[in-house]
């Protein structure tokens, strides 16, 4: 089948993608994608978590049909090129990166944690932080390094979004 | 043949930014493109016209291959081979220590999930389709599944005198291999063969089966090559000794099988073993295409080795003051149906199953059996881990037996520099067991138990799920001390090889680091760049991608390569520095006094000189290559276990805090204390990432985290049944590093690793025996050990 969508804010077209094959496979098999990572296809690691309509999803749950007219944000998007989204510099700063397979999926999960909190004029509590990062696995940190990080994600967030002519 | 157009090959050469010296908080050098999901992990790596390789696995834990028809799955469209064992060029079986375990299975499989035949196909799914049409006739044999059983002593030794007759075995497949069950016997013999003592405690121990479970499966892409040989680009611990293996199995000399590292999606012990390595290279040899192999979840579980599973006896004898006079052990680990790395588990299980505490007299048992249940082999930890939670247990009830505080009963009887092991070794570094247990004692208690109606369900067991409100939840601390040898031991040569050249590139000093040492998420990156930053004085270090062009790193495993590499590189600065330095002087036209190299420049503050690094190099390019050495350890003698087996040992204890609702069995750990004593913090910020990480996994283990086998057969192998901590899981922590010097080590650096995943379960185990007031000699421990249920 062919598939169309928005990725990362471009319009992507592909051809011969076969039903059975998931969003995520379509990204990194066939749109050269691959930050977003495959660490169990059960929808449990959060691994592959990507916004689907500005929603967090785990990729490898969706099917690749589903996906048709819709738009999607990868890692790969949260930054324009040459730069880091305040997300990804906390995650470095804090050491909250080792291996690394479990950070696209956590990037985003925190982007959007942080995002909605701002929104509401506040930044994230710790619990809110646990509960809502629950469903992404991360087997080399013990996400202490991860809390930092979102902790220190969100207070410049909030700093930036007080400054005039703050954007993200 | 092209290069593949995602590979690691400049991925992980990244230059790093300013400053990150020993001692600093350096950046990763690979931290940008992994926050980017740029960086090119084993299962990113792409080429145009490749295929996919899949394998076929035995569904049986033991039968006889009466025959195999790959004819239906070769003729499924987009299907380009179907191979099986005979077509083995070389070796048929492969191991780390022995080789026992076939490429793919002949004859017999003596697990579930053997590899037994391989796809190559153009998509995926097709590969897996095909390979599910291949017929396998199996002869199918009742499996072995019990280590004591296997070897012949259902019941123990120390207490029976002798092994047992074993009649339940007494046919054709009762030995797994020809050489029996028996894969390593270590005894370790030390003063009176028969001690008495005032106090005496027993107990029986199990710990079941633990998975690594890293995020990043296996998974790599093999790429012919026009002479006849292989590129292999893959995730894993050793590219060296996967070499050896993959060359015997080829046929081919190392010349024609190139190892170059993808990115490793964390490792943890599960990838010293060979799993898609040699598959994907026979598929790529005989398409002559590019293979891609890349693991489910699923297969994963069944594709590498897990932490044995451990059945253990202790006796402890101490006096009425708490000195200890003895103690006897008997130790089973399971290996599973090859060998692995089982030997060197035993040697570890062994030598330092009685913790890091001064004994008198010591009489232990370990074996290593093999069985159909999973192979079992290297995780993080390694032999150490099992016999912990033992030891520790054991110290608990012995200071209750007598009436003493655990963490005194521990100081009394703890190991320290100078001290003798059971094996006979001096320890001839600092040990300082006794400060780690007393900071963390030092260290504040969180909040009581939260009760009352403004109790945030967040903070009890059960979560959310609403269960308690605090009515049956019970506070529990625990400690554990723990030390576990760093480095290869038992006599093994134990180096690693470091190339590093200085040049100008662009008008600026520029060291580039070469070795084959696995990065798998560590941080060894950025220790090779802050030691070629201190050592010569240079802002820009590039850390070449690692392959099998230089010589062999050894293992990421065993705490070792901070220590190893880390003292390779330092060796190879050393040498290129000696050499710029007599560049510098032949310059000046005479020696000069306290010459060094600091901030890109040759400096000597006796003789007020500073040259510009670059000046003084111009045109030269400086390079040394360097195989380095640690001290050189022995192997045991085979009765009595005493020898000098480990260069060195690395000490961190846990304080554990735990509320359990004892009405459910569910448990909360409310709070993991550590200190670990590291010799010198060559990035601090990594060490702590190592200690938190290390604690999880140990926190894991004591209440989660075991693949269950049944019959032989994995009943759980996915993340929905197999659970490893999640953020909700794992409580904060407090983390104290002391730095005592080993003055042996480089830098007096010590092995980081492993040692708080040892300590933290059995920390965890004793507090929940505190709050429940129960034996719960299982680990890990489930809800009904705690109701009875």
């Amino acid at each position: 089948m062919r598939l169309t969508c928005t990725v990362n804010g471009t319009t992507r077209q592909v051809d011969d993608v076969w039903e059975g094959e998931s969003l995520l496979y379509v990204l990194r098999e066939r749109m050269g994608l691959p930050g977003s990572k495959n660490a169990c296809e059960q929808g449990e690691c959060g691994s592959c978590t990507v916004y689907l309509d500005d929603v967090p999803v785990c990729a490898c749950l969706v099917a690749a049909g589903q996906a048709e007219g819709r738009e999607i944000g990868t890692v790969e998007g949260l930054a324009p090129p040459g730069e880091l989204h305040p997300v990804q510099e906390a995650f470095l700063e804090a050491g909250a990166v080792q291996c690394g397979f479990c950070t696209p999926g956590l990037l985003v999960a925190t982007d959007d944690l942080v995002s909605r909190s701002l929104a509401e004029g506040r930044t994230p509590t710790d619990p809110e932080i646990r509960e809502a990062l629950a469903g992404n696995l991360c087997r080399c940190t013990g996400y202490e390094k991860i809390l930092d990080a979102v902790r220190l994600a969100a207070d410049r967030m909030a700093g930036d979004a007080r400054q005039p002519g703050g954007t993200r | 043949m092209s290069a593949p157009t995602r590979t690691p090959a400049g991925a992980p050469s990244a230059v790093g930014g300013p400053g990150g010296r020993i001692g600093d908080d350096a950046r990763r050098p690979d931290g940008v493109l992994k926050v980017r999901g740029e960086f090119a992990y084993g299962s990113d790596l792409w080429m145009d016209d490749m295929l996919w390789g899949v394998t076929l696995r035995s569904p049986h834990p033991y039968a006889r291959i009466r025959s195999i028809d790959v004819g239906p799955a070769l003729a499924v469209p987009g299907v380009h081979a179907v191979l099986t064992s005979d077509d083995v060029p070389g070796e048929k079986v492969y191991g780390l220590e022995l080789a026992d375990q076939p490429v793919l299975a002949f004859d017999v499989v003596r697990y579930q999930g053997e590899p037994v035949a391989l796809v190559a196909a153009d998509h995926p799914d097709t590969a897996r389709r095909a390979a599910a049409r291949i017929v396998v006739d199996y002869d199918v044999w009742e499996p072995v599944t019990d280590a004591r059983v296997a070897l012949g002593h259902p019941t123990w030794n120390q207490v029976h005198d002798s092994p047992a007759e074993v009649t339940e075995l007494s046919r054709e497949s009762a030995d797994l291999h020809p050489h029996g069950n028996l894969v390593r016997h270590l005894k370790v013999r030390r003063g009176a063969p028969a001690p008495t003592a005032d106090v005496v405690v027993v107990g029986e121990y199990e710990v079941g089966m633990q998975d690594q479970a890293f995020l990043g499966p296996e998974s790599g892409l093999a790429v012919p090559g026009e002479d006849g040989g292989v590129d292999l680009y893959v995730a894993t611990q050793w590219l060296h000794v996967d070499q050896r293996q993959i060359c015997a199995a080829l046929a081919l000399p190392p010349e024609r099988v190139r190892l170059t590292l993808a990115g490793v999606g964390g490792a943890f012990g599960g990838r010293e073993d060979l799993s898609m390595h040699v598959h994907a290279c026979l598929l790529a040899l005989h398409t002559g295409k590019p293979v891609k192999m890349s693991y489910n979840r699923e297969e994963s579980f069944f594709g590498h080795v897990h932490r044995h599973p451990a059945t253990m006896r202790y006796e402890h004898g101490a006096t009425r003051d708490g000195d200890l006079v003895y103690v006897k052990a008997e130790i089973y680990f399971d290996g599973g149906a090859y060998a692995s790395s089982t030997p060197a588990v035993v040697g570890n299980g062994g030598t330092m199953g009685i913790g890091p505490y001064v004994v008198p007299n010591v009489h232990v048992d370990c074996y290593g059996a093999y069985t159909n249940n999973p192979p079992c082999g290297a995780m993080r930890g390694f032999g150490s881990v099992q016999t912990a939670f033992a030891y520790e247990a054991q110290m608990d009830a012995l200071a209750a037996e007598l009436g003493m505080d655990p963490v005194e009963l521990r100081c009394r009887n703890a190991m320290e520099q100078g001290s003798t092991t059971p094996t006979g070794q001096v320890v001839d570094s600092p040990a300082p067991v006794v400060e780690l247990l007393r900071r963390l004692e030092a260290m504040p208690m969180p909040p009581a138990v939260p009760t009352g109606d403004d109790v945030d369900l967040r903070d009890m067991p059960g979560g959310v799920s609403n269960t308690t409100h605090g009515e049956g939840v019970r506070r529990g601390v625990g400690y554990a001390v723990a030390y576990k040898n760093v480095a290869f031991s038992e006599g093994f040569d134990d180096y690693s090889t470091a190339r590093v050249r200085l040049e100008v590139v662009g008008g600026e000093a520029v060291a580039t680091v070469h070795t084959a040492a696995a990065e798998v998420g560590q941080g060894l990156v950025t220790v090779e760049q802050q030691i070629a930053r201190t050592e010569l004085g240079v802002e820009q270090v590039v850390v070449h991608p690692k392959d099998t062009a230089v010589g062999s790193a050894g293992s990421t495993s065993a705490s070792r390569q901070t220590y190893v590499t880390g003292g390779a590189v330092k060796a190879a600065c050393e040498a290129v520095r000696g050499q710029v330095l007599e560049l510098a002087q032949r310059g000046v036209g005479r020696p000069v006094a306290d010459l060094r190299l600091d901030g890109g420049k040759v400096v000597s503050d006796v003789e007020g000189i500073a040259l510009p690094l670059a000046d003084v190099l111009g045109e030269e390019v400086v390079e040394e290559t360097v195989e380095w050495r640690h001290r050189p350890t022995e192997s045991i003698d085979p009765e009595t276990g005493q020898g000098f087996a480990h260069v060195q040992y690395a000490f961190s204890a846990h304080r554990a805090v735990v509320d359990v609702d004892v009405e459910l069995g569910l448990v909360k750990v409310v709070e993991m204390a550590c200190t670990q004593d590291v010799g010198k913090a060559i990035n601090p910020q990594a060490v702590i990432g190592q200690i938190q990480g290390g604690t999880a996994q140990g926190l894991g283990l004591a209440v989660m985290e075991e693949i269950l086998v049944r019959d032989g057969r994995v009943q759980n192998p996915s993340f929905t049944d197999y659970l490893i901590p999640t953020v909700l899981d794992m409580p904060p922590m407090r983390v104290e590093i002391l730095e005592y010097a080993d003055p042996h080590a480089p830098y007096g650096l010590r092995g980081v690793g492993e040692a708080p995943n040892i300590s933290s379960g059995p920390a965890v185990l004793a507090a929940i025996r505190q709050a429940t007031g129960l034996p719960l000699t299982r680990v890990p421990v489930r809800p009904e050990h705690v109701t009875g249920t």
